[in-house]
């Protein structure tokens, strides 16, 4: 289908994301406020208020709460959604193993926000990567338009029946949520086609056939056999996302893949980022480039599953690669994303200097400099500098 | 109103009410929870069930993987969401009955023990109350985490020997009264509330009739005999449920829509309580000299409860009005 003419709104990425969820309208959102997603949660309540949606909205007590009703509601066998942040994730994430255990594609936002303590309300990555390991598919965004089209691509993916799992969509705190964007939304009905019914599945409100969820394990031990399904199910994710992907680009002509290149052809340097940061970075390979630097970005994308295949191809005549990472892995060799990439290249055989950046705790800005000046150090070691094991932090004060 | 009238039927009536748990489950000789999720579940007559069930010891031994013992839809998900859980469970049920791609009429139950009702699931049982979900929210109250091996609980009696609070040398067992948790769920302003035991089953099934039928939630608070928490023998537990409410320590009682009633009024006080603690090795310390205060305190505190609750009984008896019932219902 082609893409007709459709007019661009000014809008937050709460906004955007809530624009998606009353086109979705799911049967069920259940969720607590934990600024700064509140947004979402407020603007959904005005759409149930107004009667624009036939969702049931739980308005949970807490965050752990609403991940539960939320398990309730998909294992009953209703299309769900909740929103949440920080804190409030963290407070999930006992129940976010149980929600991906059980294979309920539960679609939640997350909009990215530093973990306490201490107490910091600000932009970082900390929330989504404490659940890298909780079995959900994550999807990270760059602003608003991105955020908008991965809630409306989230059901297919999650939904499949070779998936199968819950699927989480992260944008920056206040840089996306709560700042005004462009925005080409769909029409609702082209939402709606596009979602299309959620394939049928064993369900609790099933009187006919009633079934047992959430079972205990801790006799017979099919536990481990249970764990490898999951791993499966991420694998064959991969396809499905970017299948997904594809038949969006044929509704709206917007292209995305599990990571994004931008001048990576020819690249010598090369950084990896995740969300709001891409922009600026974009920016500063372009400069680059005009200088003769033979710069690239690569923006992630696909967080859960991790593409390796996909990194050690588009890295693979990249002489360093400088990995930016939004949250770290305390005693760990580096940021949670560093990791990844340098494993990716070492599954492949390849051998690019690798150097890790950890920026923007806490909502530090990063400014277009700093991006410069991290590309500047690859350049140097390009060029045969030393390659620093330790992490270099990114305008942090005293470094 | 929110709640409807029910009548309590004779033993051969609720004898023929369909089964919802099967025999063959795991739970230990002598353990009431089996007899009085069979007794609630009675209650629910033919309707088809949901049940949403905290980690513990009904979940452990009805659905050892890969049997459950559950006719009905059954879900485990965590220690303290089951009533979270059934809370989502009743979004879905309402908006797939909007959509027509669910016709029949459900009750939806979340079970758990006292930890999983006093203590660490007291949040999203008071969530789902508030929220006014259309449940039944039943706690097994068996005085202590049975299942992880005796640890003491919010609801665990004074003085008691639990594995968290061992009797020493300078501690006699718990050192802290009973949480009362049915009070807390009466303040929630719900159409109906109730505390049952397993003995008079008459009144439990018909206590889990009423709150079945009722619109809006319904809380039942039910003593549960543990023969292994409790060191009491197995074939003693329906007879100390019994003592225990025959002593007024555990009254048979019902607030339906604010109104108070007391289903089991033995006028004269039946025994004590150092009657049932005498059977129960949790407490067999308490019968020295230097403990023996316990064990006076705790009959002067249910003897206060007791009374308060008969004044409870006679202050609201002038509030049972269609009215007032009304008030408390939310705006659709």
């Amino acid at each position: 289908m082609a893409q007709t003419e459709v007019k661009t709104l000014a809008i937050t990425g709460n906004g955007a994301v809530s624009l998606a969820m009353k086109q979705v309208d799911p049967d069920v959102v259940a969720a607590y406020p934990i600024t700064p997603q509140t947004d979402v949660v407020q603007n959904f309540s005005q759409y149930v208020a107004n009667g624009d949606v036939k969702a049931e909205f739980v308005t949970a007590e807490s965050e752990h709460s609403a991940m539960s009703a939320c398990i309730g509601s998909a294992a009953a066998g209703a299309r769900t959604m909740t929103a949440t942040s920080s804190a409030g994730y963290a407070l999930m994430v006992e129940v976010c193993f149980v929600a991906a255990s059980m294979r309920l594609p539960i679609i939640m936002t997350t909009v990215n926000r530093a973990l306490s303590g201490p107490i910091n309300i600000h932009c970082d990555h900390s929330d989504s990567m404490l659940g890298r390991d909780s079995g959900w598919l994550q999807i990270y965004n760059e602003d608003a338009q991105e955020a908008y089209d991965a809630t409306v691509m989230s059901f297919p993916i999650a939904e499949h029946k070779d998936v199968r799992l819950p699927l989480m969509n992260m944008y920056d705190g206040f840089i996306i949520s709560g700042a005004i964007g462009p925005l080409k939304p769909l029409s609702a009905e082209q939402v709606q086609e596009f979602i299309g019914q959620a394939p049928d599945y064993p369900r609790l409100l099933d009187a006919k056939n009633p079934v047992t969820m959430g079972p205990f394990d801790g006799l017979h031990g099919w536990y481990f056999e249970q764990k490898i399904a999951q791993n499966i199910a991420m694998d064959n994710a991969l396809d499905v996302i970017q299948d997904t992907y594809d038949r969006f680009y044929e509704l709206t002509g917007r292209r995305y893949e599990h990571l994004m290149q931008y001048r990576m052809d020819d690249a010598e340097i090369a950084v990896v980022v995740a969300n709001s940061a891409a922009g600026n970075a974009r920016g500063i390979v372009d400069k680059l480039r005009n200088e003769g630097i033979k710069a690239g970005l690569i923006k992630l994308r696909t967080f859960r599953p991790f593409p390796v295949k996909q990194y050690a191809e588009a890295l693979a005549d990249v002489k360093v690669v400088g990995v930016m990472d939004r949250a770290d892995s305390f005693g760990a060799p580096g940021g949670p994303l560093y990791m990844e990439v340098l494993t990716s290249l070492y599954q492949e055989g390849q051998c690019a200097k690798a150097v890790n950046f950890i920026y923007g705790l806490g909502g530090r800005d990063v400014f277009p400099q700093n991006i410069e000046d991290v590309y500047r150090r690859l350049d140097a070691i390009a060029k045969g500098e030393d390659a620093p094991r330790e992490r270099i932090y990114v305008n942090a004060k005293g470094m | 109103m929110a709640t409807q009238e029910i009548k309590k039927q004779s033993p051969k009536v609720y004898i023929d009410r369909p089964e919802h748990l099967s025999g063959g489950h795991r739970l230990c000789a002598g353990c009431g929870a089996p007899v009085i999720l069979r007794q609630v579940l009675m209650g629910a007559g033919d309707s088809p069930v949901v049940v949403s069930n905290a980690t513990g010891c009904v979940e452990v031994s009805t659905t050892i993987y890969p049997y459950t013992a559950w006719k009905d839809s059954y879900i485990h998900s965590a220690f303290e969401n089951a009533a979270a859980t059934i809370s989502g469970i009743e979004a879905a049920l309402i908006s797939l009955k909007k959509q027509g791609k669910v016709t029949e009429d459900f009750k939806l139950l979340s079970v758990a023990g006292d930890g999983g009702s006093y203590d660490i699931g007291l949040q999203a049982i008071s969530g789902a109350l508030e929220r006014y979900h259309d449940i039944v929210i039943l706690c097994y109250d068996n005085g202590a985490y049975m299942n992880t091996g005796f640890q003491r609980s919010a609801a665990t009696p004074k003085g008691a020997w639990t594995t968290t609070s061992p009797v020493g040398k300078v501690r006699p067992g718990k050192n802290q009264q009973r949480k009362n948790l049915t009070d807390i769920a009466i303040a929630h302003n719900i159409p109906y509330v109730a505390q049952a035991s397993p003995h008079n089953f008459r009144d439990l099934i018909y206590k889990a009739e009423k709150a079945f039928a009722a619109k809006g939630p319904a809380f039942l608070n039910v003593l549960s005999p543990c023969p292994r928490g409790w060191r009491s023998k197995e074939s003693d537990s329906i007879q100390l449920a019994e003592a225990m409410v025959k002593s007024n320590y555990w009254p048979l009682f019902e607030v339906e829509n604010g109104v108070y009633k007391i289903n089991y009024d033995p006028k004269k006080r039946k025994g004590a309580v150092a009657d049932w603690m005498k059977q129960q090795g949790r407490f067999r310390h308490l019968f020295t000299p230097e403990n023996e205060w316990i064990v006076e305190e705790t009959q002067e505190m249910t003897d206060y409860q007791w009374e308060r609750l008969k004044a409870m009984e006679e202050a609201t008896a002038r509030f049972g009005t269609q009215e007032a019932a009304e008030a408390q219902e939310p705006a659709e």
